[in-house]
Formats: C-alpha cells, structure tokens, sequence
C-alpha cells in the first residue's frame, strides 16, 4: 500500500506538559490541565478565540465519573462558543482529529489536550474494564499480567531477555534525568518481579499529568513558530481485542501505521515510542525497522512518565519539540492504546532544513 | 481549499428496545453496521476505517469499548476512532466520520453510534458526584425542568404545547418499525393524565431509555457515483460548545445552538431555514425542547417557537414536519440519539423513510446536543449534491 501524501502542510507549532507526579490531591483535573493550557498558547501569543478548532482527549473511568471532560472544557474557556470536539482516547487521537479538520479547510489552526488522573483509582484494576466485559474483564487480569504475557512470550520467541529488558530500562530513566517534567529520572534498581518476567523497573510509574499542542497549517505556521515541526504523514490501526488471536510478539498494527505514514520512505534520526513497558519498545522496534542509529525516546519515553491518556499525546509533543529545537530533522511518534499494543498511531514530523 | 463532497450511501438501525438480552454489545452493533453495509451493498472490505461514538462509558460499565468492538466492527487492520461528546455525541461522531472523507483521507467510512442502557443503570451513571462540582440531580430531567419553566414564564406560552409535542412525536413513531415506544392507544389526553416527573415534565413527555445502535456508510463521489440506491449529500455540518455553567449563559437559548446552526446554514447556503428545509430531526428529549429549539435554531422569532408547534406546523403532514421518525421522545439510546437524528434526515432526503417519509423531502437538517445545553453538531443534507 503506498503511503498518503496530505493535501494541506500542517504543523505542530507549540507543545506543552505538566510536571508528571504520583498524585496531584491537591488539583482538580482542571487545574491540572489550566497552566498547561496557558503555556501552550502563550508560546504561540494565540488566545482561545483564535483558535479554530480545539479537541481533547480522556477517560471518564480514571475519574470515575460520566462527563468529565466537560469540565475541562470549562478550562479553555469556551465562550464565546468554539468549535470543539472529544475522543475518549488518548489525546495522540484528538491531534488526528484535528489535523483531519485542518486538512478539510475548515480550520487554520487547532488546540490539542490530553489529560488523566490516575491517583484516585487502582490504574491496573481500572484498565481491566477496557476488556471483553462478558468473557476477560470478570476475571480482572491486569496491566501488569498482560504486559508479561507479551513479554514472556517475546523471551520465548529469542527476541529479548531479561537482562536486554533492564537495559532499555535504565536507558529511559537515564534519558529521563534530564527531562523536568518527568517522573522517574535517573538510574535506579530494577527492582523485584511486580509479574514474571517484568520487575518494576520494566513498568512505567503511575501518575497524574497532562499535555496540549498546537497545530496551524502553512504559512500560519510558519507566523506561530520559527521552525515548525511539518506532519508529513499520519495514521492509526487497531488490531484484534482477543490476545488469543495476536502474535504478541509483533505489531502489525504499527507498521501499516507507520507504513501509510510514509515512515519507511527515509531514515528518521529520532523516535518517541509509546512504550510503558520496557518489553514493548523490542516490539515497536522491529515493527518500525528502528536502527541502532536512531535515538528512541530522547525524553525518557513512557517509562520515565505514563498519564494515561496524555502520554501518546506527549510522545507527539516531545518529537515535535526536538524539531522545533532543532535536535531533529525528521522524527516519529507513536501512541499506543489498548492491552498489548492493541491500536498504535504513527506521524512523522520535519523540520524544513 | 476544496473539500470533496460527501455522500450517505448507507443506513442501517436496530429496532430499539427497552433491553437486548439477546445480544451482546458487539451483536447489537453488528447487527446496525451489517444493515448500513446492505443498504449501500457493500461489503466489510470496501470500508477503509470506522468512527465509532457512544455517551458516557458507565452507562455500560465498560472502558473504551471499541477497544473490544474493533473485531465485531470490522475494524482490524484499519483505523477506528471513538468520539464522545456528551449527548451530541452521535451527531459529533458522524461529522468526524463525515471529515476524514472530505479531507480525502479515506474514501468510504463506517460510523455508528449505539448505546445498550440495559447493561448498566443510565440514572446511576450520570449521578456519581465528584467534589465541589455540581452533579445531574436526578438525572437529566431535573436539571432541564428548570429551563423549561424559564422558558414559558419568558414567552408566555400555554402549559398544553409540550403534551402536543409529546402526542405527535408518540404518533409518529407508530410509522416507524425502529422505534422503541409503539404507544398505538395514545391519545392527548393520556399524556396529559399521565404523572408529573419534573414539572412541568410529565411521565409521557419524557424520553425512554433504550438499547441500539444506529450505523451510516459515508463515502466521496465516486462512491455515489456507484451507490444502487439514492444518496443524501452533506450540504453542511458543524459542531459548537459552550461552558457548562457561567453567569452570562442563556440556558433557554444557547449561543453555541445559535452558532451552530448559523454556520451549518452558511456552508449550505440556507438563508431561510423555514422556507428552505423540508424536514427536521431535532433532539428533543423533554417535549417542550421542540418549541425551545425551534427558536434556537432560527425557524421562528424569540418567543414564537411554541406558536408553530400549537398551530400544527410540526406535524408529519404540516409545513415543517419536526421528528417524522418520533425522535428522541420514542427512543433513546443516548449515545446514538444524535447519529439518529442525522441518519433519519439522510433517509428523509433519500426517500427512503418509509411510512413516516417527508413527501418532497430535498432537504432535512439533522440536530444533535449534550451536557448542559453545552454541545450542539448538526447537519444538513440534501437530495442534489451540494453546489458551493
């Protein structure tokens, strides 16, 4: 299949995150989500009145309430009334969206958030209720246990060991040390078996945190941002739900994504995967042909900070801010959602040298 | 720039009911896309990717359940996005479907909307209070009653309107072999004896809570070009939001219905909504919301909405026939309410509404909201492709 070109240049043009901790009491979503909020549009001098389209990502179930994300919405200051739209995914989805309208026309320039508390909850029993809800989700198997699933069945196939696992772990968290905003930085012990094969160390932190781009097309762009990081492609796959009829050990998913994307048309000199466990970076690897020569997760990735919801929108974001940096010519992101890898969206950002 | 016109190719719905025990949430929305797929006679593989929408996820108990719809929905190997924006959501759901084909990033898409309240509890899932935010007490209708009252002591209409919309729209759904409430002895007088709920919202004036889905296949010209049967064209279609609360909010009539409309009418070139439109699908989920979003969506002045209503202009044989399907009032599958509404528009323009078809139907606006009054996405299509 040959890769889309998009019809309109579109670009993330400013990227903004909260400082990612184990709980934020203290704050209503809300509040989580307000300076991040401000600090997206103040780097770009936009007010929430030009924006021409706004979309956001969440879940009701880490607030364990129906409609949460209307009082985010409060947040952004919808008045006078915006044009505005919610994916209850993570926020990498709502940037989809936006750029889809960006490219009908329709708007020159989109605001883009994510968000997700998971201190009030148990995060790996509330991430059960994602699953077949007459056949697995009784039995309440975990996060945790589905990741090692996967990753055992990668040590079965010859694709890692532990020890390779550990060090993609200490890798992230190195890379982490000097990212402000995330959670676990620095080395650390991988630490004891939270489910066999995956120590905690493989395991990304729970927290609380959220994100927000900006996206503008063209010469709008080029106005809102020195150097604007170009999406040259973008697309998404969901896989099958059962885990009994996936090869875990592959993404296929990924790499149709990353395929229709155009990532495979040049090298990338960066990628920012979402992979919370450090067993799920072999997978995305092998599914974006990603060489030893590519720096993977420069930010930390999903093991340095995880806020459900956001952190696919944060990997965007991180990319993006690499080219705005100048850091990166050409760079990939990835989200994932879903147990296993299960849906993953692949874009490619540039830098126009 | 230009945007590639869409076309609807396709509808399909569930006979909606009180409780599906028969079918799991995956039969349930199978069973709406297989129809839309018939419809267009197309098969799962002609579908490029799929937009899913539903209300809020405890109303069934399950997290992002196109996580585990993907299989049932054909959507392995392709994209599938879920959107969720409140009440409007099946609206909202069908325009972001609606998008990807006018950008040109897939050629023919599915979306389906549904909702199986039987799984959970609706009133228990829009009641979990958080701290210091105001919660829906009651459920919806105590939070709408108010309006409501705001609404008649604003315009000085008669307390008999809302019963009128009520008997029409139950009368209208026994033409419909979807819809839920099939009430063949209604009479006037039975809504008005029925109980006062939220005054001044009675029992028979109040929505059911149902079980179904509602699916379209959206695709571009070609696709049209190749449909057996008529297409509606989307001439039209926008979303808006406002605030949930806040001290300027016109609760009665809010800015972003205003707006939306306004830009839906723009794109479609509309500038007499009244004379222009043939037939409307409204959300209209407590009776006296008809009269209230006539006047929001500018088919009478300020205070004049209950007027049309009373004088018989909403009836499936008046002047401007409002909910020929039964609308919300006979079914409620929250989360496919509003991809209802525009799906029903889309059959009006297509003459394929069967017993409760529009005669002359060329253009039908569909119409969609949620939270507070907060969300508003609507559409309008047509029988001829759009030409602007």
């Amino acid at each position: 299949m040959a890769p889309t070109s998009p019809a309109r240049d579109v670009a993330i043009v400013a990227f903004a995150q909260s400082d990612h901790r184990r709980r934020t009491d203290e704050l209503s979503e809300v509040e989580l989500l307000m300076p991040v909020l401000h600090q997206v549009l103040d780097a770009t001098g936009l007010k929430t009145s030009d924006i021409g389209f706004t979309c956001s990502g969440s879940s009701d179930y880490l607030a364990g309430r129906a409609f949460s994300f209307t009082m985010a919405l409060d947040g952004v200051g919808a008045w006078p009334p915006i044009s505005e739209s919610h994916v209850e995914m993570d926020g990498a989805w709502a940037l989809y969206e936006a750029w889809v309208k960006i490219l009908t026309g329709e708007a020159e320039t989109a605001l883009v958030y994510g968000y997700g508390k998971s201190s009030p909850g148990e995060v790996r029993d509330v991430l059960t209720r994602q699953l077949d809800p007459y056949y697995v989700a009784p039995l309440w198997p975990d996060s945790v246990a589905l990741a090692a699933l996967q990753a055992q069945s990668l040590i079965d196939a010859g694709d890692t060991d532990e020890p390779a696992l550990a060090a993609i772990a200490a890798r992230s968290r190195d890379a982490a040390s000097v990212n402000p905003h995330a959670q676990v930085r620095g080395s650390r012990p991988q630490g004891d078996y939270l489910v066999r094969p995956l120590r905690t160390g493989d395991c990304p932190p729970v927290g609380d945190g959220a994100a927000a781009v900006i996206l503008a097309a063209g010469d709008r762009a080029r106005e809102l941002c020195a150097r604007p990081a170009w999406i040259r492609g973008m697309d998404h796959r969901i896989e099958a739900h059962a885990l009994g009829v996936r090869d875990l050990t592959d993404s296929p998913s990924t790499r149709l994504a990353a395929e229709r994307a155009g990532a495979f048309e040049r090298p990338v000199d960066t990628a920012e995967l979402h992979a919370p466990f450090s067993s799920q970076e072999v997978v995305l690897r092998k599914a974006l042909r990603l060489g030893d020569d590519v720096s993977v997760n420069p930010s930390g990735g999903a093991l340095g900070a995880n806020p459900v919801m956001a952190a696919g929108l944060i990997r965007l974001g991180e990319a993006a801010a690499r080219v705005h940096r100048g850091d990166s010519d050409r760079a990939l992101a990835h989200a994932t959602s879903g147990p296993c890898l299960q849906q993953n969206l692949v874009a490619v950002l540039e830098g126009e040298s | 720039m230009s945007k590639e016109p869409v076309a609807v190719v396709g509808v399909g719905q569930t006979k909606h009911v009180a409780a599906r025990h028969d079918v799991s949430i995956a039969g349930l929305v199978r069973e709406a896309a297989q129809r839309a797929l018939e419809d267009a006679q197309l098969s799962w593989s002609d579908i490029d990717a799929v937009v899913i929408g539903k209300a809020p996820d405890f109303f069934e108990g399950v997290m992002m359940p196109e996580l585990y719809l993907a299989d049932a929905l054909g959507a392995v190997g392709k994209p599938m996005l879920r959107v969720h924006t409140a009440g409007s959501v099946g609206g909202s759901t069908a325009l972001v479907a609606s998008n990807l084909v006018a950008a040109r990033v897939h050629a023919t898409v599915l979306t389906l909307a549904f909702e199986k309240q039987s799984e959970s509890n609706a009133m228990w899932g829009l009641s979990l209070p958080v701290p210091f935010t105001q919660p829906l007490l009651a459920g919806a209708g105590g939070f709408f009653a108010p309006h409501i009252r705001a609404y008649m002591r604003r315009t000085g209409a008669p307390g008999t309107v809302g019963s009128l919309v009520a008997y029409k729209d139950r009368r209208n759904a026994l033409k419909n072999p979807y819809a839920h409430l099939h009430e063949h002895d209604i009479t006037l007088e039975k809504v008005q004896a029925s109980p006062m709920l939220w005054d001044p919202v009675r029992y028979s004036e109040t929505c059911p809570s149902s079980d179904g889905a509602c699916a379209m296949v959206l695709t571009d010209r070609a696709g049209a070009a190749r449909a057996p049967r008529p297409v509606a064209w989307v001439h039209g279609g926008a979303m808006r939001s406002e605030p949930t609360l806040f001290a300027g909010k016109d609760f009665v009539s809010p800015q972003a219905g205003k707006d939306c409309a306004a830009e839906v009418y723009r794109q479609a070139g509309v500038t007499d909504p009244r004379r222009e439109i043939d037939a409307v699908e409204m959300y209209v989920p407590f009776s006296w919301y008809e009269p209230m979003w006539l006047e929001n969506l500018g088919f009478a002045a300020e205070g004049e909405g209950w007027k049309l209503t009373e004088a018989g202009v909403t009836e499936l044989d008046g002047d401007l026939p409002v909910n020929p399907s039964g609308g919300v009032l006979s079914t409620n599958p929250i989360g496919a309410s509003g991809m209802i509404r525009f799906a029903e528009a889309a059959l009006q323009v297509r003459g394929l509404a069967g017993e409760h078809q529009v005669e002359g139907a060329r253009k039908a606006l569909g119409h969609a909201y949620g939270g507070g009054s907060q969300f508003f996405s609507m559409w309008l299509v047509g029988a001829e492709p759009p030409t602007r």
